[in-house]
């Protein structure tokens, strides 16, 4: 599937840019794609090493345990099949309360720690698992409780009131996540794309 | 985040835990997980990028004018909302066009915000989780992901005009 889609992306892309006379563009942006990903990792690099490092010692700490308690019930309906107390389940707790608190640089780490705890789990199949599905779904349509970037960036172009359009934030996400736990529950359901 | 990283140290600490040594040992493995995932993230700035530059863009937001017009969307956020899906930066700076543009506060701005933040950089999530295992079947993830975001695109409009 990203098979095609990411050749589609690139050979729409080089059709287009002939079709619309951009292919100078084209070609810098060739060039300079590769050192935007190296720059993207750099940055990435920090964040990743730091919270994963404090992240280690809330492990062992038992402090992730804690938290998971409190998004214990709601978590088991979605992932009935994992343990509650093991480490997967601990990143993907993680994972939400960072993505809650509207910090997808830092939730990112927990959700790459989490699908290869998913991926051990589904014995390194090729095909993703149902709580695969769901979980990634759930990161698409991220709830937000406090879009912080975003408030910041209103208010630095002027808004008078940065934060009004919160309460719509968090009814636009609500529906987009119910919608997207719907589709995926109810077609896991249906065992889609199962062999 | 700073206090919080500070909660989780002194819990640490409380709790007896070699704090600094499960430090060191966490980050060894994020930059196991980073190195893991670096050609796959290679791979979708490369895809992005050529999308960016070709007037791609430009040119299916062109297409779906009609649609959005219809549904009251204001064609400031079209590309904003076009790219989205592919491009967390990318996006983020039409956001600050459309603030430049209308300003934060006029309907496009609020509509461009509240997409913003109740839709996620879905195509490039998909990807990157995925391929840092090497899923190839992803089965109905997108189709749930798209449909999703669409609902967010949708609601964000009717929200901004009933609410604020």
């Amino acid at each position: 599937m990203l098979n095609y889609i990411w050749s589609a992306i690139v050979v729409a892309s080089i059709i287009c840019s002939v079709v619309c006379g951009n292919t100078q563009e084209l070609s810098t942006a060739v060039i300079d794609s590769g050192a935007a990903a190296i720059e993207l990792l750099i940055t990435m690099a920090g964040v990743m090493c730091l919270w994963s490092g404090i992240m280690k010692i809330a492990e062992k700490s038992g402090f992730t345990a804690l938290i998971a308690k409190v998004f214990l019930p709601l978590l088991r309906l979605l992932f009935p099949n994992l343990d509650p107390q093991g480490e997967t389940f601990g990143s993907i707790t993680m994972n939400i309360s960072a993505n809650l608190l509207g910090l997808g640089n830092t939730a990112t780490p927990f959700g790459l720690k989490a699908m290869q705890g998913l991926n051990k789990l589904n014995g390194g199949s090729k095909t993703a698992s149902d709580e695969m599905v769901i979980f990634v779904v759930m990161n698409t349509a991220s709830l937000q409780l406090l879009p912080t970037m975003l408030g910041t960036l209103r208010q630095s172009y002027g808004s008078k009131a940065p934060f009004e359009i919160m309460t719509c934030v968090w009814i636009s996400s609500a529906c987009a996540l119910a919608v997207a736990l719907t589709l995926a529950i109810g077609l896991n359901k249906f065992k889609v794309g199962r062999k | 985040m700073p206090l919080f990283a500070a909660a989780i140290v002194c819990f640490g600490l409380i709790k007896r835990v070699p704090v600094f040594d499960c430090f060191i040992q966490g980050a060894r493995e994020g930059a196991g997980v980073l190195f893991q995932i670096a050609p796959t993230i290679i791979g979708l700035v490369f895809a992005v990028s050529l999308l960016r530059s070709s007037g791609a863009v430009v040119a299916i937001c062109k297409f779906v004018q009609p649609a959005a017009d219809f549904l009251g969307f204001p064609k400031e956020v079209v590309p904003m909302a076009m790219l989205r899906p592919v491009s967390g930066s990318g996006s983020s700076a039409l956001l600050i066009s459309v603030y430049e543009q209308c300003g934060p506060d006029s309907f496009a701005g609020r509509v461009a915000s509240v997409i913003a933040g109740s839709s996620e950089t879905t195509f490039y999530a998909v990807a990157m989780y995925y391929g840092s295992i090497g899923i190839r079947n992803v089965r109905h993830t997108l189709v749930a992901a798209i449909a999703a975001d669409l609902t967010a695109f949708a609601v964000s409009v009717i929200v901004v005009k009933s609410f604020l």
